[in-house]
């Protein structure tokens, strides 16, 4: 499922980052990588952006990108929890 | 000796900087504020060295101009030491971008800043553990008190002096054969880039190398491409997303080895957010936060303004009166006048207490909150929430509202944010909306010309956005945590801001003024408004407007003072009707911004986008006040 579809507080692990326009090395080159936990903190209302916490800081991602990031429901990773 | 300072966004490298070189970088708590490069000369143990500030860039990879600033200055110049500022309190996303400096055979020592953040987070980091198993020198720092800079730059100068290379991160086997095959081919360094660190851009497919590579060895292109097809078939991701990831896990490995979480202080930073971002309370917030700095500024700047200008007044009645046989002279000593007046009432009431307190939001970490917020009204513009901080801007300055739109990184939106955010009337314009529609026609009509504004913006956006199709899906932002201010930095940075208003704008203010004045010796208004005639014919406006609304571009409020002048009227309500009032109004609201404005637009996109901007919003202007007019007609 895409990020959108996650409730606030839940633990995610990325598994997949689609799309073109270089979304996917933009993403990387700020540190958020396939594979990686994150906590999806809160959602702006109107279709606004998803507010994540990964490795310890916040990052903001606006609709269109939370869109195309493929992540699966998991329990807190146990170095993190 | 040059020693280089390079780390991540918001890492706190500018900040250090300025302690050590006095203010010349440009600081935020926001990611990206600088990004061209500030050099300064620093006096260490009594010699003397370079200290160059580059652009924040998460990696070296050159996706994005910061990076491709900061990996070409590498590439172009020597650097002694890199002095690598790592934010302590986000460890595992700063040493990403440390195991890529440490491939480049120079000395590098690692700044862990922030430290007092770290700690606050309830974070024990083990530096001497850090330092063996990055095999480089590692200092503690807390640049904005100034902590431990002193030991940090001794400690870079005896880098400098032995020499001492760093030992670069070994990835999978496969990817170092690539690496030593690529070696083989090569013909030494070039430029100031190493065999080794020149192989790894080259696997990365770093295009700027790559044609530079070709230039003297046109067979390194199809090597590299074989040798990416035989990694992407075994490892299903190419060499540079196998090396980048490679790193993100091995910074990941360091960070748990040497970091221990312990017991995190919640405190009221972290209870924040639940309420400024909130769905419901977070929009209150954003309101009262943002109503109560207008109306500091607003109420600052007019009890500063008033003196000012009548101070002004009193000296040009004097200079006047003293030059009265000398008519020319005194028209253009009036004129110089003029044009000082203007820029010292706007500097010194609005522009100075508006940075101040933008700074303060800024360092507090407000913005991204409000960009967070925001985003979603945003996109319907065709833009993502950073850009609303030049729009909030715009109210009080459109000065400073175009600077801002430096924090954006594409440069279509700079310009669409810059269009726009010239189209919000500021306190000037503001002075006109009161002094004419709501004094001669009640508070409530003037309230529906800000409505009225708000709905042209919202239409401009929508259709220059169809004309520019985005090309970023949207928002990535760092929500920075909320950190206090120091009062040094904040004033610093607006004396910063102030300066390039001064240096840049202002002497166009005093020109335009001192030309207008000579066209007033010679009796030219005539001219003037035959040569706007078109405009005001067009929007049935009185033929003595003209000079008004000419005048109106060097200081809007000049466009209502002068109206009294050319009208020869003391009452408005004499000389105008009120669907003139109203569409001379509209008019002034979005016709050309003021000259400062236009000076820092072809300062922050140049001439030609200058242009077509300052032209765009005569046609707006044209539009919006023949609709205006129309809807005018229907009321009164």
């Amino acid at each position: 499922m895409n990020l959108l579809r996650v409730d606030s507080g839940k633990w995610i692990r990325v598994i997949s980052i689609s799309g073109g326009g270089g979304l996917d090395i933009k993403l990387r080159n700020i540190g958020f990588m396939p594979g990686d936990y994150a906590r999806v903190i809160r959602q702006a209302p109107f279709g606004g952006p998803v507010l994540l916490e990964i490795s310890g800081r916040e990052l903001a991602l606006g609709q269109g990108i939370a869109r195309k990031i493929e992540v699966e429901e998991c329990t807190p990773p146990c170095d993190l929890c | 000796m040059r020693f280089v300072l390079i780390g991540q966004p918001n890492c706190g490298k500018s900040t250090l900087f300025n302690q050590v070189a006095g203010y010349k970088a440009e600081t935020g708590n926001f990611a990206g504020t600088t990004v061209t490069y500030t050099g300064s000369k620093v006096r260490v143990l009594g010699e003397v060295f370079e200290l160059i500030d580059l652009p924040g860039t998460y990696t070296l990879s050159g996706s994005n101009p910061a990076e491709r600033e900061t990996l070409k200055y590498l590439f172009s110049h020597s650097a002694d030491v890199i002095i690598n500022v790592v934010d302590a309190s986000h460890l595992s996303q700063g040493l990403g971008l440390t195991l890529e400096l440490l491939e480049l055979q120079i000395p590098v020592v690692v700044a862990l800043n922030m430290m007092d953040e770290a700690t606050r987070m309830g974070m024990v980091i083990d530096g001497p553990e850090l330092e063996n198993r990055l095999g480089t020198r590692v200092v503690p720092l807390v640049a904005s008190r100034g902590r431990g800079v002193r030991n940090l730059f001794i400690t870079a100068l005896e880098l400098g002096r032995s020499g001492r290379l760093p030992v670069r991160p070994m990835y999978g086997k496969d990817i170092e054969d690539a690496i030593q095959a690529v070696i083989s081919k090569l013909d030494g360094q070039i430029a100031n880039f190493h065999p080794e660190p020149l192989a790894v851009k080259l696997l990365e497919r770093n295009e700027h190398l790559i044609s530079l590579e070709q230039g003297r060895n046109p067979e390194i292109l199809p090597f590299i491409t074989s040798i990416n097809k035989k990694i992407i078939r075994d490892r299903g991701q190419d060499a540079s997303w196998v090396l980048s990831s490679e790193r993100h896990g091995l910074a990941a490995n360091l960070a748990r080895r040497v970091v221990q979480q312990g017991e995190r202080h919640v405190s009221w930073r972290d209870r924040l957010d639940d309420i400024l971002l909130n769905p419901f309370w977070g929009y209150v917030a954003l309101i009262v936060i943002l109503f109560t700095f207008f109306q500091i500024i607003y109420s600052l700047g007019s009890s500063l303004e008033e003196p000012l200008l009548r101070f002004f007044d009193l000296l040009n009645v004097y200079l006047s009166r003293i030059l009265s046989d000398y008519p020319f002279l005194a028209e253009l000593v009036t004129g110089t006048l003029q044009g000082v007046a203007g820029g010292v009432a706007i500097v010194l009431p609005y522009l100075l207490p508006f940075l101040l307190g933008l700074g303060f939001l800024e360092d507090v970490g407000y913005l991204p909150r409000v960009a967070f917020l925001m985003d979603a009204l945003m996109h319907r513009m065709g833009l993502h929430g950073k850009a609303i901080v030049p729009f909030i801007l715009g109210y009080g300055c459109n000065v400073p509202a175009v600077m801002s739109t430096r924090m954006l990184e594409e440069r279509r939106d700079r310009y669409l944010a810059s269009a726009l955010a010239t189209l919000v009337p500021c306190a000037a314009r503001l002075a006109v909306v009161f002094g004419l529609v709501a004094f001669y026609l009640g508070p409530v009509v003037a309230l529906w010309i800000y409505l009225f504004n708000l709905f042209v913006i919202a239409v401009t956006g929508r259709i220059i956005s169809a004309l520019l199709p985005e090309d970023t899906p949207g928002l990535i932002l760092e929500m920075p945590v909320y950190r206090v201010p120091t009062i040094k930095t904040v004033f610093q940075k607006a004396w910063f801001r102030a300066r390039e208003f001064v240096v840049e704008a202002w002497p166009i203010l005093i020109i335009g003024s001192i030309i207008l004045s000579i066209l007033n010796y010679y009796n030219l208004a005539r001219m003037i408004n035959l040569l706007v005639l078109p405009i005001t014919w067009f929007l049935g406006l009185p033929y003595e407007v003209g000079v008004p609304l000419i005048f109106g571009i060097l200081r809007k409020e000049l466009s209502l003072i002068m109206l009294r002048q050319a009208l020869n009227v003391t009452n408005f309500s004499q000389g105008l009707t009120a669907i003139q009032m109203i569409t001379f109004t509209v008019f002034v609201v979005f016709y050309i911004p003021c000259l400062a404005t236009l000076a820092m637009l072809k300062r922050e996109l140049g001439k030609r986008d200058m242009l077509t901007i300052a032209g765009l919003t005569v046609l707006i202007a044209m539009i919006a006040a023949t609709l205006a007019r129309g809807i005018a007609w229907f009321i009164y």
